[in-house]
């Protein structure tokens, strides 16, 4: 299994909340819609899905292609 | 696509809801689903009751069997729910207005009863949904819409409330700490009698606003700087809590729980004793 970060910027608000507590510094709302401004930095700790008001961002679990 | 908790806890098609960008309500939203299916309980088996408010619009969006009542009155019906379906795993959402002001009456008696249901507590210190009038959990000389000068009243701490009522499980949790607060909310709607998990929220648009706590970030961040566990706020003086928030269990016992008494008299009767 591999792990996916993922965004949903249509249902993100801006808040900001996510860009602010992720520790690699992933993540920055621009136009007030949620960013990916780094991915290989991502550690998938999933911190931001834990505390997106949205649920406008998440990790997903992807079957590795055999 | 939103994630798969999402997708099956939630119903999608009322997302994204309503609440103000960085309101504290979807985390605790999202933490009471979360804590739902670690503990593996069927969804047709759930009933979900609120009032009204923006924290009991929690059961418009989420999807188990759901009742959006009155102001207030939450408890109450999920109290007629219980009695008539104890097998039924019946939790309420409730805001601190909701819970403490108008229904606090039915909030001491149904801790006192002892009836097996969970309350969570989405506390955000004030009336979010008609426009930041202070509660009964808005800290002496804060300020609302009704406040304007600073509130003189002291407020109530409802986590304590409820466990001096009798209330058999409670808790205290935080919206930034959602790892900590799915676990005690997980032990909650697990422990049998009537649990209480309060957990601090965060309303950016009328009580960050009017007591200048800066927004949705800033109000997270002072949960993060300021919360303290139940085992170090033992030891600390009541001038060195001020302002502290507290994580974590405040009391549980196992205390008789009424659908099960109210049972052991039918079938006391039944039996023609
Ligand atoms: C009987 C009755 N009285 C008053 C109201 C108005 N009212 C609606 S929500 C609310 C308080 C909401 O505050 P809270 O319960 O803390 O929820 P929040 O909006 O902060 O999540 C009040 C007073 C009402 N709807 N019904
Ligand atoms: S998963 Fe962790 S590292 Fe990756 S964006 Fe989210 S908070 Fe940052
Ligand atoms: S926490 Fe959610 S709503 Fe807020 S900026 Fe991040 S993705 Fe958007
Ligand atoms: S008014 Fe406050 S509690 Fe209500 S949705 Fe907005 S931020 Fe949340
Ligand atoms: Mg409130």
């Amino acid at each position: 299994m591999t792990k996916k970060l993922i965004v949903n910027p249509s249902w993100c608000k801006g808040c900001g909340i996510c860009v602010e507590f992720c520790p690699k510094k992933v993540l920055k709302v621009v136009k007030e819609k949620i960013t990916v401004v780094n991915y290989d930095d991502c550690i998938k700790c999933g911190l931001c899905e834990l505390r997106c008001p949205d649920y406008a961002i998440y990790i997903e679990e992807v079957r590795d292609e055999e | 696509m939103p994630s798969e908790l999402i997708l099956k806890y939630m119903r999608e098609e009322h997302l994204p809801h309503i609440w103000c960008p960085g309101c504290g309500h979807g985390i605790l939203m999202r933490n009471v689903a979360q804590a739902i299916k670690n503990l593996g309980i069927d969804q047709e088996k759930v009933c979900l009751v609120s009032g009204i408010g923006c924290a009991s619009r929690a059961a418009g969006y989420m999807d188990f069997q759901t009742m959006h009542t009155t102001h207030g009155r939450a408890i109450a019906y999920a109290t007629g729910v219980k009695m008539a379906r104890p097998d039924l795993e019946v939790i309420v959402i409730a805001g601190d207005g909701d819970c403490a002001a108008i229904g606090g009456n039915h909030l001491i008696h149904a801790a006192r009863r002892n009836i097996g249901i969970t309350v969570i507590v989405f506390n955000n210190d004030i009336y979010g949904m008609t426009g930041g009038q202070y509660s009964p959990t808005t800290p002496h000389g804060e300020f609302g819409t009704t406040a304007p000068y600073g509130n003189i009243d002291r407020p109530f701490d409802i986590a304590v409330l409820a466990a001096g009522a009798g209330a058999s499980y409670v808790a205290k949790g935080t919206t930034y700490h959602a790892q900590q607060t799915i676990k005690l909310i997980e032990n909650g709607i697990k422990h049998k009698g009537f649990s209480l998990i309060d957990c601090a929220g965060i309303c950016p648009t009328y009580y960050g606003r009017k007591n200048k706590k800066g927004g949705a970030v800033e109000m997270m961040r002072y949960q993060r700087d300021n919360t303290i566990t139940v085992e170090q706020a033992a030891k600390m003086t009541r001038e060195e809590k001020e302002g502290k928030l507290i994580l974590g269990k405040i009391a549980e016992n196992d205390f008789p729980e009424f659908s099960d008494e109210y049972q052991k008299i039918i079938d006391r009767l039944k039996e023609g004793k």
